[in-house]
């Protein structure tokens, strides 16, 4: 299964929509994508995983380098997640203390800070 | 079901491949919905850090994943051909939160197994130098007992009744 991304902006954010399986195999494609947001200036980023069938420690890699990448611009990394499979792993990790997760892209966007 | 064995180049297209025939496997032996996206994650994982070992130290050798159904568990064994020493992160870490407190740029090595160390009660990972593996196990949950049926004899026509 091949990974779906789009992105687009809204507000003063731009909110990469991921769809399918986030894992070694995927994991780069999710890579490419932030850094080369990063690189054409969008440094607040909202990640929408509600499309997101998996995601494992390689996609957990991929997230945490981005945040770093944004930060580096005084930047943001939000995610909307509703799914409990996937918000697990960011329990189990204790990334949730990390990442911003939104219930929607709306309220993502409208977040500040 | 007895033993399925998985034999894989060592490349991370095939990692899927493994998480899918571990939870096929995993739901014959009759494991909960919510147990399989844990055998998911956790086979996926082990086969991730298999794979990478390989990848830098024996591409040409393949990686190998043992399901096993039996007596009352369901085990899935990673086992990898890498050779090296243990390291300090080759091994269950303990809190995974202390990660989240200091985030690198990817994550540090060894977070594979944290993952697997948070979601499987029943895990071991033996390293040597010829290579590891990475044992998991579940319980499978016991079938029901069946309500006891009541038998009528049942007697052949003209037979009086008693």
């Amino acid at each position: 299964m091949d990974l779906s991304l789009a992105s687009r902006t809204e507000g003063d954010k731009t909110v990469v929509s991921v769809g399918g399986e986030i894992d070694v195999y995927t994991a780069p494609k999710l890579r490419e994508q932030i850094v080369q947001l990063v690189e054409e200036g969008h440094y607040h980023l909202v990640v929408d995983m509600e499309d997101v069938e998996f995601l494992d420690s390689t996609g957990l890699g991929v997230l945490v380098g981005g945040l770093k990448r944004v930060r580096a611009h005084d930047g943001s990394l939000r995610l909307v997640c509703t799914q409990e499979r996937i918000l697990k792993i960011f329990r189990i990790t204790g990334l949730t203390k990390v990442f911003p997760i939104h219930s929607s892209v709306a309220e993502a966007v409208e977040a500040t800070g | 079901m007895g033993t399925v064995e998985l034999r894989f180049s060592p490349l991370p297209a095939h990692v899927r491949t493994a998480r899918l025939v571990a939870v096929s496997l995993a739901r014959r032996a009759g494991l909960d919905e919510e147990v399989l996206d844990e055998v998911r994650l956790a086979v996926g994982e082990a086969a991730s850090r298999a794979v990478g070992r390989h990848e830098v130290d024996c591409p040409a050798e393949p990686v190998l994943v043992r399901l096993t159904d039996a007596d009352g568990l369901f085990v899935a064994e990673v086992v990898d051909r890498a050779h090296g020493s243990a390291s300090g992160t080759d091994v269950l870490l303990g809190p995974v939160s202390q990660i989240a407190d200091h985030p690198a740029d990817e994550l540090p090595a060894g977070f594979d197994l944290a993952v697997i160390g948070g979601l499987v009660q029943d895990v071991s990972v033996e390293v040597g130098a010829n290579g590891s593996v990475v044992r998991m196990c579940w319980p499978v949950p016991t079938a029901p007992r069946r309500a006891a049926v009541p038998v009528t004899q049942s007697r052949s026509p003209g037979e009086p009744a008693h």
